[in-house]
């Protein structure tokens, strides 16, 4: 695989992922490929496996059966820190902020590794200014509301310039007016040429933002399609509302 | 702070404040007054805080890897240790000009080497938090119960009889055919001193340091931003050996004499608990707690020594109930807040919006 000229279209390849976790199957031979510059939001019931995936693309947890393919390249064995360096970002499920570090330090901290030391302070006022953090650099962290914390996440994960953007529950606990904020941010920068994997419950934010939806239920892709396919789909509606 | 404030200016300010700290006040003070002490005070009070001095290099290792890479080690007193049995050894069996110098290096790297080999068994094998407190003591009480037993003459490494709880005497510093000793020794120890605290206030503000502040907070995320935190964890536990190393080394060739309690359940306690009551997160904060609460503990062994413990127990107690950031710290940051104001203000955000005052959708 030579070919680094012609970026291939896919950029991301889970290929019959499992993860067992004692006796659970979390991840039951999962296959999911997402393109560049795509948009793609993984839905699913509770115990669907969704953050599992996430921590195994991120390396966080190590799979027991399959390969993941990032850009071409097998990733099983790297490091999360590598995969940090090689253009994967992650917005936790849970902030992962540092609420004791001010909003500036922990912009810095996330981007330090990326951005040279001469430009340090234009780039995080940029970034801050992108989530709209750009008047509270002097805060404390854990200060800030929930949204605004969930926010300044997303602005760490793109200090990287990521090629793939990973956002667990972008909207958890915001409001209509700050998850039309986060709704509109996300676009902006899919249409940057980011592409993005969210998982999300809110199916408003989901209808608002994707093109491409993948179901997951068990541990396994339930089904694929767009957001119109996905609704109109009576097993899908059954499973992911608990219907029977 | 006004909405319209430059960004770039407003981080100049910042600086220029962060300069006019009452941390940065309270070290120059301090230095200021070490630099005079020796010339109003006896020959034996000079040599006493000379001792202080070499002793407070060991909370300055134990701020560094505890207050700023949040690991907390009982090995700090293990490898000063090392570094006095390491110094002696060398230059017990070299004699030229120059030895001991080259002794101070040998001792400070071998704490260092332990320290890392030590870190990477621990860290790269997923090692940590309280789990890297009850190795370290491990290893320090291993080593005290290893030098105990070399009692015996077959117990030495070329001219050096190691004595077991005899104790091994130990050259002092020679710069040239001069042994440092009195004021002499006193001045080595405070440049050792200022110039190991300058090189880590350097380095806990560039990139390293900040990494290392993240980690403290939470490793699992500083890894996702791509810091491999395994191996910081390694680097900072060397640099910290290495300068408890260098406590070890000042402190047996001061008293031109080590043995093993030096790393004894004591010896390996009693850092931590100056570090706690002064503000483990400072440098500043353990470098004059340290000083303040040595001189107490002397003055207490003198005095009233069956009450020593007690008192520096519930000092602990009280720093670990009431005074979370310690003694020392907490005085420094009120000072910032009531005299030197901006820069820390900490005050609440508004949000930009109303707070979510409905629970979000789930359709």
């Amino acid at each position: 695989m030579a070919a680094i000229a012609s970026p291939q279209p896919t950029l991301l390849a889970l290929d019959r992922i499992a993860k067992q976790f004692g006796g659970v199957r979390a991840v039951d031979g999962l296959t999911l490929t997402v393109d560049r510059g795509e948009l793609r939001c993984l839905i699913g019931p509770n115990g669907a496996g969704k953050s599992t995936i996430f921590k195994l693309i991120m390396g966080a947890e190590q799979p027991t059966a399959g390969t993941i393919r990032f850009d071409g390249r097998v990733i099983n064995r790297w490091p999360t820190w590598r995969r940090a360096r090689e253009g994967l970002s992650i917005k936790m499920q849970i902030p992962g902020v540092y609420p004791e570090l001010t909003v500036r330090d922990n912009m810095r901290v996330a981007a330090q590794n990326h951005i040279p030391m001469g430009s340090m302070e234009d780039e995080t006022y940029r970034l801050l200014a992108r989530v709209g953090l750009e008047h509270a650099g002097e805060e404390l962290t854990k200060n800030l509301s929930h949204g605004q914390q969930q926010w300044l996440e997303i602005g760490m994960a793109l200090s990287a310039s990521p090629q793939m953007l990973l956002l667990d529950e972008p909207t958890a606990g915001m409001g209509p007016g700050e998850t039309e904020e986060t709704a509109r941010l996300v676009q902006s920068l899919n249409a940057e040429g980011t592409t993005i994997v969210v998982i999300e419950h809110d199916m408003a934010f989901v209808r608002r933002v994707a093109r491409n939806v993948t179901v997951l239920h068990l541990g396994r892709v339930f089904a694929e399609g767009t957001i119109a396919e996905i609704e109109a789909n009576e097993r899908v509606t059954d499973i992911y509302l608990g219907r029977t | 702070m006004a909405a319209a404030t430059d960004w770039g200016e407003m981080s100049a300010m910042n600086r220029r404040r962060r300069a006019l700290s009452s941390e940065n006040l309270a070290f120059v003070l301090f230095v200021a007054f070490m630099v005079i002490y020796p010339l109003m005070a006896d020959e034996f009070s000079v040599g006493n805080v000379a001792y202080f001095l070499a002793m407070t290099l060991l909370a300055v290792s134990l701020a560094l890897i505890w207050g700023y890479a949040g690991i907390l080690s009982f090995g700090q007193t293990a490898f000063f240790g090392i570094g006095g049995y390491l110094y002696g050894i060398f230059a017990l069996n070299y004699d030229w000009g120059g030895a001991t110098l080259v002794g101070i290096v040998v001792g400070v790297l071998a704490g260092g080497v332990v320290a890392a080999t030590l870190g990477y068994f621990m860290f790269y094998g997923g090692v940590n938090d309280v789990f890297v407190g009850l190795t370290t003591l491990a290893l320090t009480l291993v080593l005290q119960t290893f030098m105990a037993q070399t009692a015996g003459p077959e117990w030495a490494v070329g001219e050096a009889r190691l004595n077991g709880y005899n104790g091994m005497s130990v050259p002092q510093i020679m710069v040239g055919d001069t042994v440092l000793f009195g004021r002499q020794l006193f001045y080595f120890h405070l440049v050792l001193l200022v110039g190991v605290y300058l090189i880590l206030r350097w380095l806990t503000g560039s990139r390293w340091g900040y990494g290392l502040l993240a980690l403290r907070e939470n490793r699992e995320r500083t890894e996702t931003f791509g810091y491999n935190v395994r191996f910081m964890q390694v680097q900072v536990f060397f640099l910290a050996g290495c300068i408890a190393a260098l406590s070890g080394v000042l402190y047996a060739s001061w008293g031109g004499y080590i043995d093993p309690a030096s790393m004894g359940l004591t010896a390996a306690v009693t850092p931590v608990i100056y570090v706690a009551i002064g503000g483990r997160r400072s440098i500043t904060a353990a470098v004059i707690a340290t000083m303040i609460l040595l001189k107490l503990s002397q003055s207490l062994a003198s005095s009233a020594p069956e009450y020593a413990l007690v008192v520096f127990g519930a000092l602990a107690l009280l720093a670990v109930l009431f005074v979370p950031e310690g003694f020392i710290l907490s005085l420094l940051q009120a000072l910032d807040r009531w005299v030197f104001r901006g820069g820390r203000r900490r005050r609440h955000v508004a949000p930009q919006e109303p707070a979510p005052a409905q629970p979000r959708r789930v359709s």
